[in-house]
């Protein structure tokens, strides 16, 4: 047997890649089915990403059909109820810099808002039934109508098709309950607001907050 | 003596425990006023059953549960309701809740009371049900409602009552167990009656009461409850490390003390309780440690709920300008309060006036240097350091990989930090960060869904519609086939029967492709020759008859008959694309719109005036004359009517155009165009573009509302109030585009 | 009303008195140092720590920070403290100032100041002279006890002068100096353990790892006890760091042939293993936070230390494997999270919501 390798060096490299390749391949055909990775499509990890208010400033009529025009290479930046931390979000997910909010689709707002139809007015025309993209108004041709606020979204699509102008949207107010702590204003900020220069990186604190 | 365990961490800060612990409990004088919070515990605020100037008794409900974990309450006293308002409220945020104001009426008149005499006679469901109406939440802190606690979802072999009281200062429960034990035990006797004698039932407490623990020791003879010491240590009065320092089990960290058999009551709860079920007094005062050194008296009193916290420190000798910070709970958890006016509620414990030598302020935080100390401290054995790096950069993924929820945030770690870093703050703040964006997430998820949904109910309605409009394009051309082939076959027959021969014309003509004005013309120019070989057919027959033989006369007959049917053929293929073609228009008629049909009508009446005019400078009669005027002035009644419905209708026009499912498409291609627009302007230009576009919205809302009033709506004073808001704020944009220019 | 969040009690200690006590700690090593090798470590310290502060000031006010906030946190002193004793004695006051320098400006004020600093300052100061400047920072002075006969040693003035050659206005006296034990064993070619033990006068005069080293190993160990009596540290680093060196060595040792790398008591005992162990390894800024990380930090660097001592070209190591294991130590502390209260074990700092 050995012999027989030994004076054949050529049939022996021969059968030995091969037996490698042979063990190397299943090794892998092995690991690829054992590990598997289940990855969501991207379309619906952008899409988890995005606020969901269907306001369609961005330009497509909804969060799903702009998540799909992202994975097809749209930019990321036209999502105003999202603001900056959407695009970090979405720009750490599809990792590429994250780019500032595109001002044509609208400016990004720190205050929500919710619907409100003043019910005395409402001649209960269903406009705005119709314009609601996420169903939150309730009402009936001919009656009065109002918004379920808890569902709406603040993309304020209603407002305009209200022929007697009853819809406003009012700013939510903060409620005991919804109140949280925030953060202490670290001794960076402290300092920054001693008119520093923020020479070194880690000083200058909104880069670093925006990044995060 | 029994086993217990070692909490990991802990800190022992000074216990300062002596202060208020010289005198016995005491009360104060009924307070001109009381101010009872309807949110004063854990869940769901309670929901309010009585209104502004009601007379109520002492121990009314006021407010009744409002969901499963909520907890009612209780007039501390009887009296009046003047306000039922927001008001500030003992909350870190110093901001305000709904509150029932009440006015003492001094004659402190009880409600009728319901007690029951022995327990063990009752159901624990009924002893729930007392428990609940009593208003009784967790007296150690967090305010849980008891009666919530009492069902545990698994069953319970440990109850555990917690007499630690591990915060510095605080000495409510010390003295209540001290002063009252016979009552603490019967509580605790009901609470193990209504868990179902669970196995094991244990009084924790910290060595450094031995007043308490030697009142509550000769009770508990003859009973299987254990009163069990162990060192003192902050915070081992936390309900998962007691739980650890006397069992050696640990709640699972998502889990609760249920879930490992576990139940753990506050020893002033277990008081409470007892006074629910065995006097009948609802939850309306509390014992409270008035302490600290910007008093001239630390003591512990009894205090009704809805007390301002101000009148407790004024009995004390508060002196205002030295208090560092008023604080209600103890020194390492409670919260600083912004209005001493607030009220007492069922979870204040202690109310802390510290002064500025007790409670220095916190010289400002230096960078962490990471030494570990924190980590040392903490009871939970988390990485407190990491933590507040992770806290800092919010990086909340990070910070649930560090199992930031598991913090109880005992303050052990802020209060050994060298840097002085408030990292308890950071936590809170990070947690509730979290949990925002969690309902954020859970909010944005809904709307998604919403959102689909709509998009499938839409596009199902109009797959629905586009099936109905199939079917019925089907069942109609099924019908001409059908028509068709019988007219095929029967037509010689039936010719008469218009309607099968306009299908079958329809079916034909389909099948050539060619429209019916060419095929009239074919048929005519074939109608035109069969006539004229008719003709050529009868010379030849004449010819025949004159010079021919018999047989060539026969020929010529038989030729003439058969050019006569092929004539009749023609005729008849005529006569039916002609009527077809009739129809045809007719349905063009039909199909066309309204608005089209008005401006033919319109054409035709002006057609018929002219001829009528023409008639009348053509007569010389004047009766006749006369007439024609008539008619000729119906005809001008007639035009007119016409152009106004023909006004209408263009009105009308781009709303039925528009369609339901446009609307939303429609709004969303105006408000992009309108950001689009807005994006690249100055503020001015902007305030302008408002401007314009309101006049626009204002001219629209005139029209309509002018319409209105012709047609007499009944949404006139909608539409007119609707205008009136637009010019209103027309006018404003107004008035803000000139102050910027 | 003052509105704070809790906890309204504070613990005594501040960052500033946690450095103090380690300042405090050092001292028996310093004494051991001074008295076996004259006066060179003081004058070290004290030129170390002018520009420690020197440079902390510019740096701080550079940065428009408050600083006196920043100086009286005591950490620049530390920095300059634990390199001046780092540094061999009566090295020219060059060196001392470049290093102090370089430690504070770069490693650590360019990092972002305390508590952001990745590596430890003062061994990144220690190791950038070390390979800038390797025939300065090995010239060892001879230890008292075995200076040959006829040789003084110098007294203050000639140390000053040695330091600085200005002063002594142009015939610069030398030092004298002499192979560590370290070096000696390093250098060994051929002879046993034993022998070397008794040819050379570095061993011969010591009682248990090479004579005067012991005795400085011996008072930072002191100031190590002292301070985690106080509770300044945990003992796991500084520990599983002796114990792997230790371990290391044993294995290595070879019952003291020719091609032995050292007993371990030579190892525990010699070069700066204490000084290491105790103040430069306990550093919590650049170290494991947990607990568990800090036994894994602390035994690498005990092996690492051995392994670069006894096949590396510098004769001691602590200060490379220190360097060496701060860039380890994020990772460390990503797989070594304590148990938390309620949970079944331990988790991954890594790990993502399930």
């Amino acid at each position: 047997m050995i012999d027989f390798f030994s004076q054949t060096p050529l049939l022996t490299a021969l059968l030995t890649l091969g037996g490698l390749t042979l063990i190397f391949g299943a090794i892998l055909g092995f690991a690829s089915v054992k590990f598997k990775v289940e990855g969501d499509p991207i379309v619906e990890q952008i899409d988890t990403l995005l606020p969901q208010t269907q306001c369609g400033q961005c330009g497509y009529p909804g969060c799903r059909p702009y998540a799909e025009a992202i994975a097809n290479g749209d930019q990321i930046n036209k999502c105003p109820p999202g603001g900056q931390t959407t695009i970090n979000a979405l720009a750490n997910l599809l990792d590429v810099e994250a780019p500032t909010l595109d001002e044509e689709h609208g400016e990004e707002s720190d205050i929500k808002t919710v619907a409100y139809i003043r019910e005395d007015e409402c001649i209960g025309c269903t406009k705005c039934i119709q314009a609601c993209p996420v169903d939150a108004i309730l009402g009936a041709a001919k009656q009065m109508h109002t918004v379920i606020a808890g569902e709406c979204t603040g993309c304020d699509l209603c407002v305009e098709p209200c022929p007697v102008d009853c819809i406003d949207m009012i700013p939510v107010e903060p409620d005991i309950a919804d109140w949280i702590w925030q953060l202490p204003a670290s001794s960076a900020e402290r300092a920054s607001e001693l008119n520093a220069a923020n020479i070194i990186a880690t000083d200058r604190t909104s880069d670093r907050d925006e990044a995060a | 003596m029994r086993q217990t365990w070692e909490m990991p961490g802990g800190v022992h800060p000074p216990e300062n425990k002596t202060q208020s612990l010289q005198y016995c409990i005491g009360t104060l004088p009924l307070p001109e006023r009381l101010v009872i919070p309807l949110d004063q515990h854990t869940g769901a605020p309670a929901k309010l059953i009585v209104s502004v100037n009601d007379r109520v008794l002492k121990g009314q409900m006021l407010a009744k549960p409002s969901e499963a974990v909520s907890a009612s309450v209780h007039a501390p006293t009887s009296g009046v309701i003047t306000a039922i308002d927001d008001q500030p409220v003992p909350h870190p945020s110093g901001m305000t809740s709904r509150c029932i104001t009440l006015k003492p009426d001094g004659k402190d008149t009880w409600s009728e009371r319901q007690k029951i005499d022995n327990y063990r006679d009752a159901s624990p469901a009924e002893l729930l049900e007392i428990i609940r109406n009593a208003g009784i939440v967790g007296m150690g802190g967090a305010g849980f409602p008891t009666a919530v606690k009492l069902q545990p979802r698994n069953p319970i072999d440990t109850l555990i009552i917690n007499a630690t009281e591990c915060e510095p200062y605080i000495t409510a429960d010390d003295i209540l167990i001290q002063e009252r034990p016979e009552e603490i035990v019967e509580g605790i006797q009901i609470l193990t009656h209504i868990l179902g004698n669970p196995e094991q039932v244990l009084i924790g407490i910290e060595d450094n009461k031995p007043k308490a623990f030697e009142a509550l020791e000769p009770l508990l003879a003859g009973t299987n409850i254990e009163l069990v010491d162990f060192h003192t240590r902050y915070p081992s009065g936390g309900e998962k490390q007691l739980i650890f320092i006397l069992t050696g089990k640990e709640v699972p960290s998502d889990g609760l003390p249920a879930d490992i058999g576990i139940v753990c009551q506050n020893i002033g709860t277990a008081h409470a309780v007892f006074r629910a079920v065995a006097q009948g007094i609802p939850l309306i005062s509390r014992i409270t440690t008035v302490v600290g050194e910007a008093l001239a008296t630390s003591r512990n009193y009894e205090l009704l709920i809805g007390t301002p916290i101000s009148y407790a420190l004024q009995h004390n000798g508060f002196n205002e300008s030295d208090c560092a910070r008023l604080v209600m709970g103890g020194p390492m958890m409670g919260f600083t309060l912004q209005d001493p006016d607030v009220p007492v509620i069922k979870t204040t414990n202690c109310i802390l006036a510290p002064s500025h030598a007790e409670a220095p302020r916190q010289p400002p935080a230096q960078a962490c240097i990471r030494c570990g100390m924190c980590a040392e401290a903490c009871p939970a054995s988390l990485l407190p350091q990491q933590l507040f790096w992770y806290a800092q950069s919010q990086n909340y993924e990070r910070l649930e990989a560090h199992s930031l929820f598991d913090c109880i945030e005992c303050g052990a770690c802020s209060y050994v930090c060298p840097s002085n870093i408030p990292l308890v703050q950071y936590y809170r703040a990070a947690k509730g960060e979290i949990r925002k964006l969690q309902a954020e997430h859970l909010k944005s998820d809904r709307a998604r869904e919403r959102f689909e949904y709509q998009k499938r109910r839409k596009e199902k309605a109009e797959a629905e519609k586009a099936a109905k409009r199939e079917a019925r394009r089907k069942a109609a051309e099924q019908a001409k086939a059908r028509a068709a082939s019988g007219a095929e076959t029967a037509a010689p027959k039936q010719a008469g029967a218009a309607d099968d021969l306009i299908k079958a014309a329809m079916a034909r003509a389909a099948q050539r492709q060619s429209k019916p004005e060419e095929q009239i013309e074919r048929q005519q120019r074939a109608l035109a020759s069969a006539e004229e070989r008719v003709a050529r057919a009868q010379q030849k027959l004449a010819d025949a008859e004159a010079s021919g033989t018999d047989q060539q006369i026969d020929q010529a007959r038989a030729g003439l008959a058969d050019t006569r049917h092929r004539l009749s053929e023609a005729n008849r293929k005529l006569s039916e694309l002609q009527a077809a073609e009739q129809s045809q228009s007719i349905t063009e008629k039909i199909n066309a719109s309204p608005k089209a049909l008005l401006e033919k009508k319109i054409a035709a009446i002006t057609q018929r005036m002219a001829t009528a005019e023409d008639k009348i400078a053509g007569t010389e009669d004047p009766a006749v004359k006369q007439a024609l005027r008539d008619g000729l002035a119906k005809q001008q009644r007639k035009l007119e009517e016409v152009r106004q419905q023909l006004a209408e209708s263009t009105d009308a026009a781009p709303v039925d155009k528009d369609g339901a499912e446009d609307a939303a498409a429609q709004a969303i291609a105006r408000a992009r165009e309108k950001a689009a627009a807005m994006a690249d302007m100055s503020e001015e230009q902007k305030l302008r573009e408002t401007v314009n576009s309101l006049k626009g919205r204002l001219q629209k809302a005139e029209q309509r509302l002018a319409d209105a009033e012709q047609n007499g709506s009944e949404h006139i004073d909608a539409l007119r109030s609707g205008a009136e808001k637009l010019r209103d704020k027309l006018a404003e944009a107004a008035a803000k585009l000139e102050e910027h220019s | 009303m003052l509105n704070v969040t809790s906890p309204h009690a504070h613990d005594g200690l501040s960052t500033a008195d946690v450095m103090k006590l380690v300042l405090v700690a050092t001292v028996p090593g310093f004494v051991a140092l001074t008295w076996n090798f004259g006066w060179g470590t003081a004058i070290n310290i004290v030129l170390a720590v002018a520009t420690a502060l020197a440079c902390e000031s510019a740096a701080v006010a550079l940065r428009k920070r408050p600083v006196m906030f920043y100086l009286k946190d005591y950490s620049a002193a530390v920095t300059a403290v634990l390199l001046g004793l780092a540094l061999p004695p009566l090295a020219p006051w060059w060196i001392t100032v470049v290093g102090t320098a370089f430690g504070i400006i770069v490693a650590k004020h360019l990092y972002g100041g305390l508590g952001f600093n990745p590596f430890n300052p003062a061994m990144v100061g220690y190791v950038v002279l070390l390979i800038s400047f390797p025939v300065q920072m090995t010239a060892w002075p001879a230890p008292y006890l075995i200076m040959p006969e006829g040789i003084t040693p110098p007294g203050l003035w000639e140390s000053l002068q040695i330091v600085f050659p200005l002063l002594a206005g142009g015939d610069a006296i030398d030092a004298y100096t002499a192979a560590t034990p370290l070096d000696v064993f390093k250098h060994n070619t051929g002879l046993l353990a034993e022998q070397l033990y008794g040819a050379e006068p570095v061993f011969a005069a010591g009682e248990l790892a090479g004579v005067s080293w012991e005795w400085v190993n011996l008072g930072f160990l002191a100031g190590g006890c002292f301070l985690l009596y106080r509770g300044v540290f945990t003992w796991h680093a500084p520990v599983s760091m002796l114990v792997a060196l230790a371990l290391m060595a044993a294995i290595f040792y070879d019952g003291g042939s020719s091609t032995s790398k050292g007993s371990p008591l030579l190892h525990l005992l010699s070069g700066a293993t204490m000084l290491g162990a105790f103040f430069i390894v306990t550093d919590p800024v650049t170290s494991a936070s947990s607990n568990r990380g800090r036994v894994i930090y602390g035994a690498l660097i005990g092996v690492l230390t051995f392994i670069i001592r006894s096949w590396g070209s510098y004769p001691d190591a602590v200060a490379f494997a220190v360097l060496l294991m701060n860039f380890a130590a994020p990772l460390i502390d990503n797989y070594t999270l304590p148990r938390t209260y309620g949970r079944e074990k331990s988790r991954r700092a890594t790990e993502k919501q399930e």
